[in-house]
């Protein structure tokens, strides 16, 4: 009796090993591959009825994905800078693209193969972090901003310091992550986040210890449960996200602070380690197609630089002011400096102390 | 000679995965970003006293707690039919079988503002909410490190020749002396490799206390894994710190029982 469940489930594997190969008959793979190093849950996989990206991709131009994810930056710039492993897509953030830019770290793109460049808006073209526009391509922006739950916050908030508010005491989420942390209470205490130094950090942090005792919980990801199921008043987050949240949630609502908030840019750039540079330079072509750049616009709900692709986007997201908050409020936004190492380390573990004390 | 040719795999592994990576640490833990010798890593590290010690209370009372549950869960399962003890066995892994963040984050909607427990108590007319505190990062770690505990004291339990327990019973010893005289002194190899297992992965956790504590929970390991994003010296320096701690915890386990108790 072993023997007979045996020899089935030895052909059954067999069967379904012929069955991967045969899967593979289509082609894909045939002109290469490409690997793709991205945000967690940054591309529009399928799900909401909204394209799967990648396998479209593949089927359009019979290359390999190779898709794999980071959390942050960081993660990103240590695997490149300590690994011996080949990206030839990856998506850091605009201090993040300085930072490899000033290190040698990518390789400038040939716009020749990358035509869709064309429905970009000029002004996401020449960003601050790559002021020639030779090795990035913007993919999304967005920025950051409150979300709160109508039924718990009494003053209606209209800046950041709604996340200093007594009467909200032990309901308060807050970023956890030095960077948006620190950026929120140096606004307040009017340091510049684009520019700051060492004795800023300890302003801001002294902001921040003088906020704790009235927070909840340090989140990131966590906040979408926090803020869906109404455990928690108000959070700081990516509006992309926040709009996201608004739509599980209908007690839920926003507001852009009124100091202005931290723009931010996520490009493709080619790494240095890249050995596939032309089927990379096919796929960044591919995400700004407009009907591509939409679906993902739709899924992630953060600000695409593809004028073509607003065409194709929902009347309710096109007109969403998390989406493409005005010009008028972006005028009001920073962008993040790429600050030295060693101010930067010195942040960062200012802001673990802050939770140790 | 033939063993020796066996073993050359497993001495390889060690080399390359065990010795490499922890030379690796050292020479990281005492460099700077220059490259050259340092003890500013150390200096910097030591800055972050307070969460060793937090870490290694809040490691020692969920020991603590799953050695309460284990050992006596332990003796009842081994009173029982050897096939309720498998069956009973098998229940306590199946939530193994399930990733270990789902099991922390099951754990964030029980304890939540209107979670179950919270629905259940209020109904005694008691209203909170549970999480967001160090007692829910130790209920968290409790019930994730539970297994280790259980495990090998029940294999140990299970050994002890029954023997020995009905001669203990001719020579006139009442339940209580037998379980003193007989049973609890075989029983330590077990209770000594479950601490082990359980304070180990316990004092270097991560993530836990993320989901389950307040502001003020934060662990050594989160201090790693955040500190490594910007600076891989003091990070190292701190793994390195982590590291000696448990290797004294190791020893002075090690003065209480035999040495092959020890995992």
């Amino acid at each position: 009796m072993k023997k007979i469940l045996c020899i089935i489930l030895g052909a059954l594997m067999l069967c379904s090993c012929a069955a991967m190969f045969s899967g593979c008959g289509d082609g894909v793979g045939s002109a290469g591959e490409v690997n793709v190093y991205n945000w967690g849950e940054y591309i529009s996989a399928g799900e909401y009825d909204l394209m799967d990206v990648i396998a479209e991709f593949e089927k359009e131009t019979k290359i390999k994905v190779n898709y794999t994810t980071y959390e942050t930056n960081e993660d990103l710039y240590n695997m490149l800078k300590n690994s011996n492993v080949s990206y030839d897509v990856v998506v850091p953030s605009d201090y993040m693209i300085s930072k490899l830019i000033n290190e040698g770290m990518l390789l400038e793109l040939d716009f020749n193969n990358i035509p869709n460049v064309q429905y970009i808006d000029e002004r996401f073209k020449k960003l601050p972090c790559d002021p020639d526009g030779k090795y990035s391509v913007c993919y999304n922006w967005g920025v950051t901003a409150l979300v709160y739950d109508k039924t718990k916050v009494k003053n209606t908030p209209t800046g950041w310091n709604a996340l200093w508010d007594e009467s909200l005491k032990g309901d308060i989420l807050m970023f956890n992550n030095s960077r948006d942390a620190m950026a929120i209470a140096m606004q307040l205490c009017g340091i510049d986040p684009s520019n700051f130094t060492k004795e800023d950090v300890d302003t801001a942090a002294a902001k921040l210890a003088e906020q704790k005792p009235l927070l909840k919980k340090y989140v990131m990801d966590q906040v979408f449960t926090e803020m869906e199921t109404g455990q928690s008043a108000i959070a700081p987050y990516y509006a992309g996200d926040i709009a996201m949240m608004m739509e599980e949630n209908e007690d839920l609502d926003y507001c852009l602070p009124e100091e202005g908030s931290n723009l931010f840019y996520d490009a493709f750039c080619i790494p240095t380690c890249s050995k596939n540079k032309a089927n990379a330079e096919a796929f960044i072509n591919f995400m700004h197609k407009p009907e591509v750049a939409a679906a993902n616009c739709s899924y992630l709900r953060y600000g695409t630089p593809n004028t073509k692709a607003v065409d194709y986007l929902d009347d309710e997201i096109k007109n969403s002011e998390l989406t493409f908050p005005s010009d008028d409020y972006i005028k009001k936004c920073y962008v993040f400096a790429n600050v030295s190492d060693d101010v930067y380390s010195y942040m960062q573990e200012k802001f673990i102390k802050i939770q140790a004390e | 000679m033939k063993s020796r040719k066996l073993s050359i795999p497993y001495i390889v592994w060690m080399l390359v995965f065990t010795m490499i990576p922890l030379v690796m640490i050292m020479i990281t833990a005492f460099t700077d970003s220059s490259g050259g010798f340092s003890l500013e890593p150390f200096k910097a590290a030591f800055g972050y006293t307070n969460i060793f010690l937090k870490s290694l209370w809040i490691a020692l009372a969920s020991t603590g707690i799953c050695l309460l549950l284990g050992y006596p869960l332990a003796y009842i399962i081994t009173r029982l039919r050897p096939s309720t003890q498998r069956t009973v066995i098998m229940l306590m892994m199946i939530p193994m079988w399930m990733n270990f963040l789902l099991r922390i984050y099951a754990w964030v909607l029980l304890l939540q503002h209107n979670g179950p427990l919270d629905l259940a108590l209020s109904l005694l007319g008691i209203h909170g909410s549970y999480s967001n505190n160090t007692a829910a990062v130790i209920v968290g770690m409790v019930y994730e490190y539970l297994p280790f505990m259980l495990l090998p004291i029940y294999t140990v339990m299970g050994k002890i020749d029954p023997g020995l327990i009905e001669a203990a019973q001719d020579l006139g010893s009442n339940g209580f002396q037998v379980f003193r005289r007989v049973i609890f002194p075989l029983s330590i190899p077990g209770i000594i490799s479950g601490i082990t297992m359980v304070f180990v992965p316990s004092a270097s956790t991560f993530v836990v206390a993320q989901y389950l504590g307040g502001t003020d929970d934060i662990m050594i390991g989160d201090v790693i894994d955040k500190i490594f994003l910007t600076n891989n010296h003091i990070g190292a320096a701190i793994s390195l710190i982590l590291m000696i701690f448990i290797f004294v915890f190791l020893v002075l386990m090690n003065l209480f029982g035999d040495e092959e108790a020890i995992a």
